[in-house]
């Protein structure tokens, strides 16, 4: 591989990753995308997923972002993310009790901003779980 | 004159305060370095944004009727005051210089007419200006990052604040708070939050050259900025949070040192003191023995 794009995640509190990387899969709202070198900028906001890091033709580092956004110059792609965990990280049975609780937060909101927050942790809870079953087979 | 005893006990008691402000002052150091650490991690988040925020305000600004966070409501009667200060006393003038330019904030704007709402966080600003100013408290924070700040508290407070943004309880926002300059400076700032001031994509060469990129945008640049904007609102209320708890960690270790430093001036003081009255009672003893003796 020759050229290599640089990719950073970056959450809130700090900087998660910096480093030269031969592609990055990102979870954008409209559809996953590659990043390779030389990818035309863009910008596009991120949906709760797995962010898949490759090294030639394997995955070194999955990262569970709950959303966030995503800038793609010709050579750096920079996600900053709401919240980044890495998949080996997360804990199926917590992420099952936590989607349990929010679906029990669900039945209880009153107001319709209510509902829609506690919607939206949820929406992240199952992204979360998704990618942990997922990333529990692939293992 | 004081007794010897009364002395001696006034000495063991300074010492002691002289240990509990040492003791405070190295706490305070090192809850400091910890800001300062935390601050420095979160920067490249807050640089990003704005790079993003920037071009993304470039391809935005020629059609008009963007986003109400960034153009504001056309309107400036209300406005709507965020004072940072600390739960905690005992360091300097940390709280006092917060609360004197949010009392002169409210009496300018109220002199220009306007209505004037305070959102305070932080135990000690709610005290102060509730004292002349307790109708104007709309909403009080306390115990924010209390043993660690964290993103979560910044995103409350700003989600509370673009809540009552969207049901147009006020125009515009402005955060007062103390930004970090040294350990022996802090510098009382007011930085207005709503309308967003949009960052100078000329500011500095680098951005600059990367922001005349054409990008795509995905979904369109509407959407995007309609996320982007209340999460760059809780970027900078947490900013404001840990430059205000450096500042606060800053303060107090000056404070500190110098109660301490004061501390040891007066045990000197007053063992001098002391020992003076200890030889004046010797003194006096040995001339009654002396002229009693001669008395015989």
């Amino acid at each position: 591989m020759a050229d290599k794009v640089e990719f950073e995640l970056v959450s809130p509190e700090k900087l998660l990753t910096s480093q030269p990387v031969d592609m990055v899969v990102v979870p954008g709202t409209e559809g996953d995308f590659g990043v390779l070198a030389g990818h035309a900028p863009m910008i596009s906001t991120v949906r709760p997923g797995v962010i898949d890091v490759y090294e030639g033709d394997r995955i070194i580092d999955r990262v569970f972002v709950a959303g966030g956004f995503a800038e793609v110059t010709e050579t750096r792609c920079t996600v900053l993310a709401e919240q980044a965990l890495p998949l080996a990280d997360i804990d199926r049975g917590k992420v099952e009790q936590e989607v349990k609780d929010l679906s029990e937060d669900l039945d209880d909101a009153k107001s319709d901003a209510e509902r829609a927050e506690v919607e939206a942790k949820l929406a992240v809870a199952r992204a979360k779980l998704d990618a942990a079953s997922a990333g529990s087979t692939a293992h | 004159m004081p007794s010897l005893k009364d002395l001696k006990n006034r000495i063991a008691s300074v010492q002691s305060t002289r240990k509990i402000t040492s003791a405070m002052k190295m706490v305070a150091a090192s809850k400091l370095r910890r800001a300062q650490e935390q601050a420095e991690a979160s920067r490249p988040y807050a640089e990003r944004m704005g790079r993003m925020l920037a071009s993304l305000a470039a391809n935005i600004q020629s059609g008009a009727g963007g986003p109400k966070l960034m153009t504001g409501t056309g309107s400036d009667q209300v406005q709507l005051l965020v004072v940072i200060s600390s739960d905690r006393g005992l360091c300097g003038g940390f709280n006092g210089s917060i609360v004197r330019e949010a009392r002169r904030q409210i009496q300018r704007l109220q002199g220009e007419g306007k209505t004037v709402k305070v959102m305070t966080v932080g135990r000690k600003a709610r005290d102060q200006l509730r004292r002349d100013y307790a109708s104007l408290i709309i909403e009080t924070y306390e115990d924010v990052g209390r043993r660690k700040l964290s993103f979560a508290d910044a995103d409350g407070i700003a989600k509370k604040v673009n809540e009552m943004y969207e049901a147009g309880e006020f125009d515009v926002c402005s955060v007062i708070y103390n930004k970090f300059k040294s350990v022996i400076t802090q510098i009382v700032t007011v930085q207005q939050l709503i309308p967003l001031a949009v960052p100078d994509t000329a500011a500095d060469d680098e951005a600059s050259g990367e922001a005349k990129a054409i990008y795509e945008f995905e979904p369109d640049e509407e959407q995007i900025l309609a996320e982007l904007l209340p999460r760059n609102l809780s970027i900078q209320v947490y900013r404001a949070l840990q430059e205000s708890a450096a500042s606060e960690q800053g303060a107090r270790m000056t404070a500190m040192d110098n109660a301490t430093r004061n501390a040891g001036d007066m045990i000197n003081r007053l063992t001098l003191t002391y020992n003076r009255t200890r030889q004046a009672y010797i003194t006096k003893e040995l001339i009654e023995i002396i002229s009693g003796a001669e008395a015989i």
